[in-house]
């Protein structure tokens, strides 16, 4: 009787969620595949035969220098949002709950607010009559206006501006998870603080390191509307290049190769990410 | 000194965080046409901002996207969180996996490849493209959000209800969806916020004919300085910060 009643309802879910994630998350990232391997067409944007020339022309110097220059910028995010991030969380764990839920709230409202507004709220401050220089001028610290607006530099301030509680709260929850006892048993093996932070804490905190990562990297390479913003109208990140190749240019093969680079580039990731914990798991059972 | 040395940090990148935003308030309220100089209290950005035809429009557009953006995902989101608690089936690993893959994807790489579907398909680009591209990426976040409340959940309490005999549908009704309501309601206010939100998969799979807010503003703020902006950045903050409060409401009540 239960089986024949539960059927139905178990299947037709499954059949549901299986059914939206075949036809709109697997297919369309094969088709992606199929289009990077085709080759460049005006009029249909695609035809045969099949070739790899568009993974032939990442390698092509104009491009790679946008790509490294990209990825440059992004690992330069990310590594002020660890800075940042990595201290913020460890102070932030220390305090007491109430305190904590409270803070956590306060990161998390910038990412419920339109990022594009607040990229845009940047602009006020960093334009050359902006804030920031009417500041400086205003106490006599500079002559002339400081350059900040569409340069590399403000293209990174906004991505770390718009990225780091990305970094923030796996941080925050390795780090609320990091039982105390280990610590203090450190201590008591005699330990000192450094060696207790370098064996002890780092590695704990590793597979958040690794999340926060994934977490920045990655969209740091694809928001191409933050270089618009603040950086000009220049091919400044991967995402800029793979917009154009779609919606300008026209060439979907080039646009698929590098939309599969950031894929390649996130698989990695992932298995880094995986690799850390499991470590960490074996390490805690024996 | 050293006991207030992080107390000191963290208020410090509060501040940095914050101020952005501040002066984006405090500058909706300015009264000047350059845009960088206090020029007096005004409310001229929020009057030509509710005069902008095509602005109000996108606002509407937009909403109805989020709305019904929210709903479905919720709906798919939630039966998809009871079924990976509730049933053993072939593939379950590979769900998961695939739905946290969609969660850690670049947004770009989600966009291109839903544009190549729909125009493959010959489907027009319009609310209907927006809606399957923000069900699909709302959908990993409701699952997560449902599945934290499921997890803390007493498994007595449905074995029970079969064992006065309800059938799965019965019990789902009567007892699982009454004890996961609050996290329907924060995934749904989350989805409803990163739809309204989302500017990178929009770009790519939103045509003329449904204009909607977050394109309309990039196309503003490209080049140079629009004040309305300012007015219409701090409407929606508001906006988003009662939604979060409300979520927030709704989860901390129930426990």
């Amino acid at each position: 009787m239960h089986r024949v009643l539960q059927q139905p309802f178990k299947t037709a879910v499954l059949v549901l969620v299986w059914g939206w994630l075949l036809l709109l998350v697997l297919t369309p990232n094969l088709l992606v595949v199929g289009a990077s391997v085709m080759t460049r067409d005006p009029g249909t944007f695609l035809s045969l035969p099949l070739n790899l020339d568009s993974y032939r022309q990442l390698f092509d110097p104009l491009y790679l220098d946008v790509f490294l220059n990209s990825l440059y910028m992004a690992a330069v995010t990310t590594i002020f949002c660890l800075l940042i991030g990595y201290p913020f969380a460890w102070a932030l764990s220390g305090l007491g709950k109430q305190r904590q839920t409270l803070l956590i709230f306060l990161m998390i409202v910038p990412f419920w607010t339109n990022s594009l507004v607040r990229t845009y709220a940047l602009k006020l401050l960093l334009a050359t009559n902006g804030l920031i220089n009417n500041a400086l001028m205003g106490m006599g610290l500079i002559d002339e206006p400081l350059k900040m607006l569409y340069t590399e530099g403000a293209v990174i301030v906004g991505l770390v501006y718009l990225l780091l509680p990305f970094m923030i709260l796996p941080l925050y929850s390795v780090f609320d998870d990091l039982r105390q006892e280990l610590l203090m048993a450190s201590h008591d093996l005699g330990a000192g603080k450094l060696s207790t932070f370098l064996h002890v804490t780092i590695p704990l905190t590793l597979p958040g390191v690794l999340a926060g990562v994934m977490l920045v990297l990655l969209p740091a390479m694809g928001l191409f509307f933050v270089a618009d913003i603040l950086g000009g109208s220049r091919n400044l990140l991967v995402g800029n290049v793979i917009k154009n190749q779609f919606l300008d240019a026209r060439d979907w093969p080039f646009g698929a190769a590098a939309s599969i680079l950031l894929t390649v580039a996130m698989a990695v990731l992932l298995l880094a990410h995986r690799l850390s914990q499991r470590r960490l798991g074996e390490e805690a059972q024996t | 000194m050293s006991r207030w040395l992080p107390k000191i940090y963290l208020t410090l990148v509060y501040v940095l965080l914050y101020l952005p935003i501040l002066v984006l308030v405090v500058f909706s309220f300015n009264g000047s046409r350059t845009g960088y100089r206090w020029g007096g209290l005004s409310l001229e950005w929020y009057e030509s901002l509710f005069n902008n035809h095509a602005m109000v429009q996108a606002m509407w557009n937009s909403l109805w996207l989020a709305l019904a953006a929210a709903t479905v995902s919720t709906i798919i989101g939630a039966l998809t969180a009871l079924a990976l608690h509730r049933y053993r089936f072939r593939g379950k690993r590979m769900l998961r996996g695939m739905l946290f893959v969609v969660m850690m994807s670049p947004e770009i790489v989600l966009a291109i490849s839903l544009l190549a579907l729909f125009l493959l398909v010959g489907l027009q680009l319009g609310f209907v493209s927006l809606l399957l591209a923000h069900v699909t990426f709302c959908l990993p976040f409701v699952v997560i959000t449902v599945m934290a409340r499921l997890s803390g959940f007493d498994e007595s309490l449905p074995e029970a209800a079969r064992d006065l005999g309800a059938n799965d549908f019965t019990m789902t009704r009567t007892v699982l969806i009454p004890v996961i309501m609050p996290a329907l309601l924060a995934g749904w206010l989350l989805g409803f916020t990163l739809s309204l939100d989302d500017v990178v998969v929009s770009t790519f799979v939103s045509g003329p004919s449904y204009e909607i807010l977050p394109l309309r503003i990039y196309s503003m703020v490209r080049v140079g300085l629009k004040p309305e902006v300012n007015a219409l950045g701090t409407l929606l903050l508001l906006f988003s910060l009662t939604m979060l409060m409300l979520s927030q409401w709704i989860l901390t009540r129930s426990k």
